[in-house]
């Protein structure tokens, strides 16, 4: 065995090496050539399309290239050499205008290419007005002040708001506190789901921000109208429930085989109901307002959330799998869902149709539109509805045995395993709820769950890795001391100051607010 | 489809920089994980603070190539203390968490706008090679190499000197890890109380292995930076950490040549994947996949791959499956 494989490997080496060179070097081909990006200077995240570009070589035209939709372009050139690169002013948008710098002079560029080089150019836009101002960066206020800048300081939408409403501090003040309490149960409901499944199997989730992910995009595709790809996510779903409701209710009344037989068949039957709605097309559309659409999305996030649990990590666990091992399961488990989600879905960043331009309602000393009101009622709401399942039912009690010590919970007869398998259900489908809350004053896209994420871990060890309530008053917390360092410091670091104040609770109480002192090292 | 070149390219890029660099990142983190079992998911944020001590100090103040090195690294060590002094005491899961935030934030801020006259904002930083350019024995513009496996002049410098360190590096680890001091920690990782025991400082230990990690993965930032000659803050994203996950795990986590290892079939098998699905797709065969889903696939493919491998072989292709039953304390 081994023998042929180290023949099939020599054989494998020698035509590799006998193969003439210039024909198989793919990345190479054409030699040199400049690319770049040209990003929209109000949202950092979108190119501007349709920009020329024209490069010469002395007074030479050699190559033209276009920004395609996402801000790419590239040109492809004869040889290395010294090439003058010129940005046709007249092509780019009137609200911007080219910023110089120290390569760029005038629209012009001269940039040396040498051999094999595929050399990236950076031009960079200003807002038209702005760029008179000279040739230095956007100052830190005006990023500070213009919110729709960097998607990636996850509440810019929040901040503008507060920072609109302008003058005094205390005004500020209580604007983002208000923000901030209402980023802060969004951040709640998302991370009682994560908090809960590390309590109950010792597992930190790292799947569950993408989790977050997937209800924000069912949502948003059940509510701008789903044909073909809905019907067949929904069949999918349908075929995975009823496995999980049959393992989960005939676990112990029938043999293993037939048991067995009846989930698989559920779940084919699910996959060629799909495959047959997803042929139909667009002939089966529908649509539901956005209410709608979230219930189908939590649904569809609890299945989530109950499969996996039921499929992947209920055999690792009887496989006894290290944690760590685990651990790096669910990383992969993430990385997966998102991309899935982005081909599903595509890259693009959307918002809920409807909802955005909203007059403020005026509560005395904050503003708030009225959708920012129905999520914190809605947020709200549903911290005191699973707050009453833990406290008052039964298998909120056996949630709450099971988390705090398994063994103990197992040899006083919980069925453990069947109590983890609600802990999953109930983690994803709230953490979908969360995804749409998020969705709702935020922009959906494929990452934003992940960005969520951090601050979900921030929100957990702040309030006590394994306790339901931790989760909540740690969302809070980290909520609102993202959005009041905005008062100070730039938005940009919103994310950062979460993340020392979890750092700083690690030095001083590592067990979070309301977990329970042990040894944790 | 021309399967034949498709695998040629395949081999290529497994001898290649990218390769290389990985190769180095990765043994930082056979240091953490393999040998001691810390969880460090934010491998990239030292591959980030190292590619950025470089670009800063040569594009911004004009600094020469060495002392960007020696910043970057420094850049490198502040870190892994300041990651390493809350968490290292508690559980391995906390190290997890952290480090993986920390990785982000630090990409984050690095793209601030308020950082834009240091970092260049999401633009970036470019013209950084001219320093290490300057010492190429190769010429810019001849090929060196043997038929398929050639690679033009500045590439093949960058390739010798990271192949290089990566070797040196081997070199280090199995002189450290057959020391003394080796065996201490991989006691750490075996049972980090019995350890204890024997009176050893195991948090002062771990914080060493957290800072030499660190500074391997720093090295392996800078010559990234080197080799594009351009940095920007959004190629360092936390799929490169796990990445190098994937690379360790494949290679054989505790094991000397296991990122070396790693390395070289995960570039082989990316570039075999993506060459196959993209002839594939130009054959007409995916007419529902747009250019972009094939990254994503790809990616996904990733993903699979780390599952499959931790599920059914953890040890990778040369690790020792004994070694690999770590368990979090």
């Amino acid at each position: 065995m081994r023998t042929r494989l180290v023949t099939v490997l020599l054989a494998l080496i020698t035509a590799i090496l006998v193969i003439p060179g210039p024909a198989a070097t793919a990345d190479e081909q054409g030699g040199e050539s400049l690319h770049g990006r040209i990003l929209n200077p109000q949202d950092r995240d979108q190119g501007v399309e349709g920009i020329l570009l024209t490069v010469f070589e002395g007074e030479d035209e050699i190559a033209a290239a276009e920004t395609g939709p996402d801000g790419n372009w590239e040109a492809e050139l004869p040889g290395p050499g010294e090439y003058r690169v010129v940005v046709d002013q007249e092509s780019i948008p009137s609200e911007f205008a080219l910023r110089e710098s120290v390569i760029v002079v005038d629209g012009e560029a001269v940039v040396e290419v040498e051999a094999d080089d595929r050399r990236p150019l950076i031009i960079a836009l200003d807002v038209a007005g702005a760029a008179d101002e000279g040739t230095g960066s956007p100052s830190p206020s005006e990023e500070g002040s213009d919110g729709s800048d960097g998607g990636d300081a996850a509440a810019d939408d929040a901040v503008a708001t507060g920072a609109d409403s302008g003058g005094s501090f205390g005004d500020r003040f209580a604007q983002l506190t208000a923000s901030g309490l209402l980023y802060g149960l969004v951040i709640a409901v998302s991370a009682i789901g994560l908090s809960l499944i590390f309590g109950t199997t010792k597992m930190i989730n790292f799947a569950h921000g993408d989790m977050v992910t997937f209800g924000a995009m069912i949502a948003l595709l059940f509510s701008t109208g789903a044909a073909g790809m809905g019907n067949s996510l929904l069949a999918i779903f349908l075929g995975l429930a009823a496995a999980v409701v049959l393992g989960g209710f005939f676990e112990n009344r029938l043999a293993r085989v037939p048991l067995v037989v009846a989930q698989w068949t559920a779940i084919l039957l699910g996959i060629v109901l799909a495959t047959v709605l997803g042929v139909m097309g667009d002939s089966v559309g529908w649509q539901v307002p956005l209410w709608g659409a979230a219930v189908i999305a939590v649904l569809m996030g609890g299945v989530l959330g109950a499969g996996m649990e039921r499929y992947i990590w209920r055999p690792l666990r009887h496989r006894n799998v290290a944690l760590i091992q685990m651990f790096i399961v669910s990383i992969g488990l993430a990385l997966v869902v998102r991309h899935v989600i982005l081909v599903l879905f595509g890259a693009g960043r959307e918002r809920y149709a409807g909802y955005q331009i909203q007059d403020p309602v005026n509560l005395g000393l904050v503003e708030l539109p009225p959708r920012d009101l129905v999520v914190m009622g809605v947020a709200v709401l549903v911290l005191v509805g699973v707050a009453c399942l833990l406290q008052f039912t039964r298998i909120g009690k056996a949630m709450r045995a099971v988390s705090d010590n398994r063994d103990l919970a197992e040899s006083s007869g919980i069925d453990v395993d069947r109590v983890t398998l609600y802990v999953w259900g109930l983690g994803g489908g709230l953490a979908a709820l969360g995804g749409v809350l998020y969705g709702l004053n935020q922009i959906v896209e494929y990452e934003m769950g992940f960005r969520l994420l951090l601050l979900m871990f921030a929100a957990v060890i702040l309030g006590g890795l394994g306790t339901a309530y931790g989760a909540m008053v740690g969302g809070l917390a980290v909520g609102l001391v993202a959005m009041l360092s905005t008062l100070w410091f730039p938005t940009q670091m919103m994310q950062a100051w979460a993340l020392a104040l979890m750092i700083l609770m690690l030095l001083v109480r590592p067990q979070g607010l309301l977990g329970r002192r042990e040894r944790v090292g | 489809m021309d399967i034949v070149s498709i695998l040629a390219e395949s081999t290529r890029s497994a001898f290649g920089p990218i390769a290389a660099i990985y190769a180095l990142a990765a043994i930082g983190l056979n240091l953490h994980f393999g040998y001691t079992g810390l969880l460090n998911f934010g491998q990239v944020g030292f591959m980030l603070v190292g590619a950025y001590g470089v670009g800063i100090s040569v594009a911004v103040f004009d600094l020469p190539l060495p002392v960007g090195f020696a910043v970057g690294l420094l850049c490198a060590l502040v870190l892994a203390l300041l990651l390493g002094i809350p968490t290292l005491r508690l559980r391995a899961d906390y190290l997890a968490i952290t480090t993986i935030a920390a990785a982000e934030v630090i990409r984050l801020v690095y793209r601030a706008g308020f950082a834009e006259p240091l970092t260049g904002g999401v633009y970036g930083l470019q013209n950084l090679a001219d320093g290490f350019r300057v010492l190429n024995p190769f010429d810019g513009g001849e090929r060196y190499g043997v038929g398929a496996l050639s690679y033009n002049g500045n590439h093949m410098w960058v390739l010798v000197v990271t192949w290089g360190l990566v070797a040196l590096m081997c070199g280090l680890v199995w002189m450290l890890m057959h020391s003394p001091w080796g065996r201490v920690i991989k006691g750490i990782r075996e049972d980090e109380d019995a350890v204890r025991s024997l009176g050893k400082n195991v948090f002062a230990y771990k914080m060493q292995i957290l800072v030499l990690g660190g500074l391997i993965g720093a090295l392996a930032g800078c010559m990234l930076a080197v080799y594009q000659a351009s940095i920007q803050p959004d190629q360092f994203k936390p799929q490169v950490t796990f990445f190098l996950w994937v690379i360790l795990l494949l290679g054989g986590a505790g094991r000397v040549f296991g990122p070396v290892l790693g390395a070289m079939a995960f570039w082989f098998l990316m570039n075999f994947t993506d060459g196959l699905l993209r002839g594939m797709g130009s054959m007409g065969w995916f007419p529902f996949l747009q250019g972009p889903d094939y990254g994503a696939i790809q990616l996904a493919f990733v993903g699979v791959l780390l599952v499959v491998l931790i599920v059914f072989r953890p040890q990778g292709l040369i690790g020792d499956r004994k070694e690999m039953l770590i368990n979090v304390k």
